[in-house]
């Protein structure tokens, strides 16, 4: 613990010290290395056990997460902003609110793991991988995009995450995924993100049963507090591990609040009033959350939380930057990326006179 | 508000009018209606006059619709008529086909066409087909409607134009309107229409007004299926379109006018069953044809014009082989130079014309 103390004491000082040496000094004496915390128990469906009530944070796994929580939702703030001086066109879908769900996950699983999602996927791109700036770029539709600027919001991948997804098949399409995963024993964690409107719908007016959690029929299910990023870890944990101990599928389903509407083109007031809005951002804000808690539990400082603020606040608008200044893609590559392991071929344009090289 | 504007014009007329006691019609004022206004108008129309027509989709009732198409109807019509589903195509376009074949007439909305795939078994397979399969007993009264093909920035998934693929099969009819008179007028014969028609709309052209004239604002004013437009006179070459492409099309038949050269431009309205005569009757007038639309070039709707006139009489008639403006055979790409050079262009169109007349 003291080894500990000291390594990060030395650390910090040798850095370009923005910080008087003094004040940094005082606060590390502060740190505890790691706290227990008390989580919401999980509702379960076909399952004689869950994930533990509660769970150890430590304090480098606190920052990480605020960080990470943070830097999405500054990500999809600018997005928005973006989107209103028409950088990003189209359709475009932010998750803040949600940031517990990507970055609790993604705390629970490994980054081996294959991950698909629909189009509300700005977090999950990010918690997988991709950088804000690919990010950003993407949405702006420049050559530097992780997808080049020819996908756009919906359709973002990176290695073993599938996207991004625009098309959404519903009930249907899940029995049958279900059907299969659960006769082949398919390791699959099957989660919904409940955030209790689908589009302009609230789920009542959607759905025979809002216990998603339970949908799974003959898959048993866990009804996780999805603004919680512990609680969500927690879940992950150990849906992973029923999973890997080749038990078969299981369903999770995280309750979360989204603050946008639908889309950019959803104001989302017209179906949930403003004060149900504020009431969860007051009372349940994930970031939040998470900060009180180290706090209380004197993890970390008010004062290291402000200097992650800043540091994220910097790196998003750089991101924001170079995705507003970055040229778009050149028009030559219009047809690249049709097939793979092809040979190059020729393209047709808008008639029989223009034409593009396909390279694969 | 045509007897305001007229007292504005012939005031002593009017007033003697009046005193006469007499009820002077002026000319109808011109209307500017929206396509969107026109789709609203024509469904309030059929709602009304048939208690069996419906229509369901996603976000059709209390949202007013996702593109606002629906506003105002589920106030007028409650939940029995339009009916808010959840977000599963296939079901609920089954639950829709399954209405028509037991005597109701519903109008199951597609938020996009791109969607409709996740349903096109039950598009295809239980409404297309039935009638021919029953041998004549089960008619399927069905109107799917909804945007299609390419908006603005929506990429690759939520893009495609499904002219072709619906154009394809025999016992569907497939209309495709360009301006609010051809919305107006095409989704009340859909409506009215024993058959399932597809009726494929533009998100682009919502928004966009036009001169309604005054026999769209009948009641009953239909617009016959199987039944293209010649929207622009013309002698030196038929320029043949459907949906938003029209509109490029007049643009560059106004450029071209300047430098003599006069296009005639053909508004399909209906895809299937098409009405190839018409653009015979062109071809054989000016020799020349090009074809325009916004889906891919490979087996799409220019592909069978062409292949139909040459078929047909007005082969002999041609002075050039025919061309085809298209979409790009790619998937829609996202950054904004892809997507507009993916798309006809009204200098493409114009590019095209040039190349066929040899000029």
């Amino acid at each position: 613990m003291k080894k500990m103390l000291a390594a990060a004491v030395s650390r910090v000082l040798s850095r370009v010290a923005q910080k008087p040496a003094s004040r940094v000094l005082v606060a590390s004496c502060n740190y505890s290395n790691d706290a227990m915390f008390e989580i919401k128990k999980c509702d379960l469906y076909r399952l004689e056990e869950g994930p533990p009530v509660t769970t150890v944070l430590t304090r480098e796994d606190g920052l990480k997460y605020y960080r990470m929580m943070q830097t999405i939702r500054r990500m999809e703030l600018k997005a928005d902003q973006l989107y209103k001086q028409k950088f990003i066109r189209g359709f475009c879908h932010l998750c803040d609110g949600q940031e517990a769900c990507c970055v609790g996950l993604e705390a629970g699983i490994n980054p081996t793991d294959h991950v698909i999602t629909s189009y509300r996927a700005h977090g999950l791109c990010y918690t997988r991988g991709l950088s804000v700036r690919s990010i950003l770029a993407e949405l702006t539709g420049r050559r530097g995009g992780c997808a080049k600027g020819k996908g756009g919001s919906m359709h973002m991948y990176v290695k073993n995450f599938y996207g991004g997804n625009g098309i959404v098949g519903a009930q249907g399409q899940i029995a049958e995924a279900f059907n299969m995963a659960a006769l082949w024993k398919l390791p699959c964690v099957f989660i919904c993100e409940n955030n209790l409107y689908g589009m302009g719908t609230a789920a009542e007016r959607a759905a025979a049963s809002t216990d998603y959690y339970k949908r799974g029929h003959f898959i048993p299910g866990l009804r996780v507090d999805g603004m919680d990023v512990l609680c969500v870890r927690e879940a992950t944990k150990f849906a992973a591990d029923y999973c890997r101990s080749e038990k078969g599928p299981i369903v999770m389903e995280l309750q979360t609040y989204r603050y946008h509407g639908h889309s950019m083109s959803d104001p989302g007031i017209s179906y949930r009033t403003r004060q149900e809005i504020q009431n969860v951002r007051s009372k349940s804000d994930p970031i939040m959350l998470l900060k009180d808690r180290m706090v209380n539990s004197k993890l970390a400082t008010i004062e290291e939380f402000k200097e992650i603020d800043v540091e994220v606040r910097k790196e998003i608008d750089d991101a924001a930057h170079f995705a507003i200044t970055d040229p778009e893609p050149p028009l030559e590559e219009l047809g690249h990326h049709i097939y793979c392991d092809n040979e190059p071929f020729e393209v047709r344009g808008s008639s029989q006179w223009i034409k593009f090289k396909s390279l694969s | 508000m045509a007897a305001a504007s007229g007292l504005m014009r012939r005031p002593l007329e009017q007033v003697s009018g009046l005193l006469r006691r007499r009820f002077h019609r002026t000319a109808p004022a011109t209307l500017q209606v929206t396509v969107r206004e026109a789709i609203n108008q024509g469904m309030d129309e059929e709602l009304e006059r048939d208690e069996k027509v419906f229509l369901l989709g996603e976000e059709v009732a209390q949202y007013d619709g996702a593109y606002k198409v629906s506003r105002g109807l589920w106030k007028k019509y409650g939940d029995k008529r339009i009916i808010d589903t959840p977000i599963s195509e296939m079901g609920f376009a089954g639950i829709a086909v399954g209405a028509a074949m037991a005597g109701l007439r519903p109008i199951c909305e597609f938020m996009t066409f791109n969607f409709s795939m996740q349903a096109i078994d039950q598009v295809i397979n239980s409404a297309a087909k039935t009638y021919y399969m029953s041998g004549g007993l089960q008619p399927v009264p069905i109107v799917f409607r909804g945007p299609n093909g390419a908006s603005a920035g929506v990429a690759a998934q939520h893009s495609q134009c499904f002219a072709a693929w619906y154009g394809h099969c025999p016992g569907l009819k497939v209309v495709s309107p360009w301006n609010s008179e051809d919305a107006k007028g095409l989704i009340k014969s859909a409506i009215r229409d024993n058959n399932p028609v597809v009726v494929l709309e533009n998100e682009l052209m919502y928004g966009v007004p036009f001169e309604f004239p005054s026999e769209a604002q009948s009641k009953d004013f239909l617009i016959p299926i199987g039944k293209a437009k010649i929207e622009r006179q013309g002698t030196h070459i038929t320029v043949v379109a459907h949906s938003r492409p029209v509109g490029h099309c007049l643009e560059a038949a106004t450029v071209l006018s300047k430098e003599g050269i006069e296009c005639e431009v053909i508004n399909m309205r209906t895809i299937r069953p098409m009405d190839i005569e018409t653009i015979e009757a062109s071809v054989m007038k000016t020799n020349h044809l090009i074809t325009v639309e916004g889906g891919w070039p490979q087996f799409g709707v220019g592909a069978e014009v062409c292949a139909r006139i040459m078929e047909g009489p007005a082969f002999n008639f041609l002075d050039a082989p025919a061309v085809r403006v298209t979409g790009a055979d790619v998937p829609m790409p996202y950054a904004k130079i892809l997507e507009d050079n993916s798309i006809p262009q009204v200098k493409d169109i114009i590019f095209a014309i040039k190349k066929t007349l040899n000029i």
